[in-house]
């Protein structure tokens, strides 16, 4: 029961929940970059949240269906069609044997996730479908999807009935403007006070360099160092210090000129200073952001990031409830 | 009032020129034959042709060489 890839897009992988456990080895956790969507995607269809669906960037994928199918398509507004006919995001629709889904000009977001019924079933590597390209794992032969490949579809979905819905409430999108939130970290130190400032201050932008290793924002002023000897081991650059491991969604500037938050594809530990982290309940929000989206960092502390955390657990189980 | 407008399927940046230092693909007034690249968007690290996807007259270019465009925005006009 295969799909036929007709074309794919700029950027169309094979994603489910990740692979944790290797990142001391350096291999990122991976998975989709909007979670919530995924798992959305994967229920209005009846299939296991962490079933393996596609992650389309900022255009869709041009899909033979060879069997009946459940389809459904959350996260970014990117318009999904039957035959040419249009069909609703975050709601499950019947695809036909034979049918082509394909996909209108973007409207917002970044990133839609299409899950199909049974899930995508190629070869899992180290426990995850997900592919990480740079590691030649996961997707399709360790790749994205291109145009000819033929993906495998698994059984055992769940019926679900044509025009299951999640809750508009529920659905999360980007704004116009976004907001990160973050908790400043180790190295916080490093800047001056004025520059500590600055940085929640200023409305960045998302920049042309933003993909699943990090996104990288522009606009703001300069970061001022506090002044020091380098020590052992540390580049010259007063961005640098001796070698640390990077957490996801960690804040490096290199230079002290444009922020890198790193996401789901992150490299593992390097020699930049990190200001702090964005918080785990914002990480699925930047896999939605255009470039030149308007970004505002705010600062939080622990308490109000592992609220956020609570928030967003609570949202994902009452889209679990309504879907049951 | 243009007769078809070639929209950018992708947002980033758009450009006109295929590298810095050459002409315009395209003029205000020159023909254009569906399959014409129009000009370029970069995103990720990337860049992307913009095809014309009807035959005309290239009547205008509604943005700046080096701006920010968002999917669906028209990119040029023809007649």
């Amino acid at each position: 029961m295969p799909i036929n890839v007709i074309s794919a897009g700029i950027a169309t992988t094979i994603q489910d929940l990740g692979r944790p456990g290797y990142y001391h080895l350096g291999i990122p956790m991976g998975g989709a970059m909007d979670r919530l969507a995924l798992r959305a995607a994967n229920l209005l269809v009846g299939n296991d949240e962490g079933a393996a669906g596609l992650e389309s960037v900022f255009v869709g994928p041009e899909l033979e269906i060879t069997e009946d199918a459940m389809v459904a398509v959350c996260g970014a507004e990117l318009p999904p069609k039957v035959d040419g006919e249009p069909r609703e995001t975050w709601t499950a629709f019947q695809v036909r044997a034979g049918q082509v889904l394909s996909f209108d000009f973007l409207q917002s977001g970044a990133r839609a996730y299409i899950a199909i019924s049974g899930g995508i079933n190629t070869p899992p590597m180290l426990g995850s479908r997900s592919t990480y390209a740079i590691g030649a794992l996961g997707g399709v032969n360790g790749r994205a999807v291109q145009p000819g490949d033929t993906l495998p579809l698994g059984n055992g979905a769940d019926a679900r009935k044509e025009g299951l819905s999640v809750p508009q409430k529920l659905r999360r999108g980007p704004g116009n403007a976004a907001e990160l939130r973050v908790l400043p970290g180790l190295y916080w130190h490093r800047i001056t006070e004025a520059a500590q400032q600055n940085f929640f201050a200023d409305t960045w932008k998302v920049a042309n360099e933003a993909d699943r290793m990090g996104y990288r924002f522009q606009g703001g002023r300069t970061l001022e160092f506090v002044e020091r000897e380098q020590p052992f081991s540390a580049g010259a650059d007063p961005s640098n210090i001796t070698d640390a491991c990077y957490p996801y969604g960690s804040v490096q500037v290199p230079s002290g000129t444009e922020p890198i938050v790193l996401h789901r594809d992150a490299v593992s530990g390097g020699g930049y200073f990190m200001l702090g982290t964005v918080i785990s309940a914002d990480m699925d929000l930047i896999g939605q952001l255009q470039p030149h989206t308007p970004t505002q960092f705010v600062r939080v502390d622990m308490d109000s990031a592992l609220t956020a955390r609570h928030d967003r657990t609570a949202t994902m189980n009452a889209i679990r409830e309504a879907l049951s | 009032m243009a007769n078809h407008e070639v929209k950018s399927p992708i947002p980033g940046t758009f450009y006109r020129k295929p590298a810095p230092d050459q002409p315009p693909y395209k003029e205000v007034g020159d023909q254009v034959v569906k399959g014409d690249t129009l000009g370029l968007v970069e995103v990720m690290k990337t860049f992307h042709e913009v095809r014309a996807d009807a035959d005309g007259t290239l009547a205008a270019f509604p943005i700046e060489d080096a701006e920010p465009v968002m999917a669906g925005q028209t990119i040029a006009e023809l007649d």
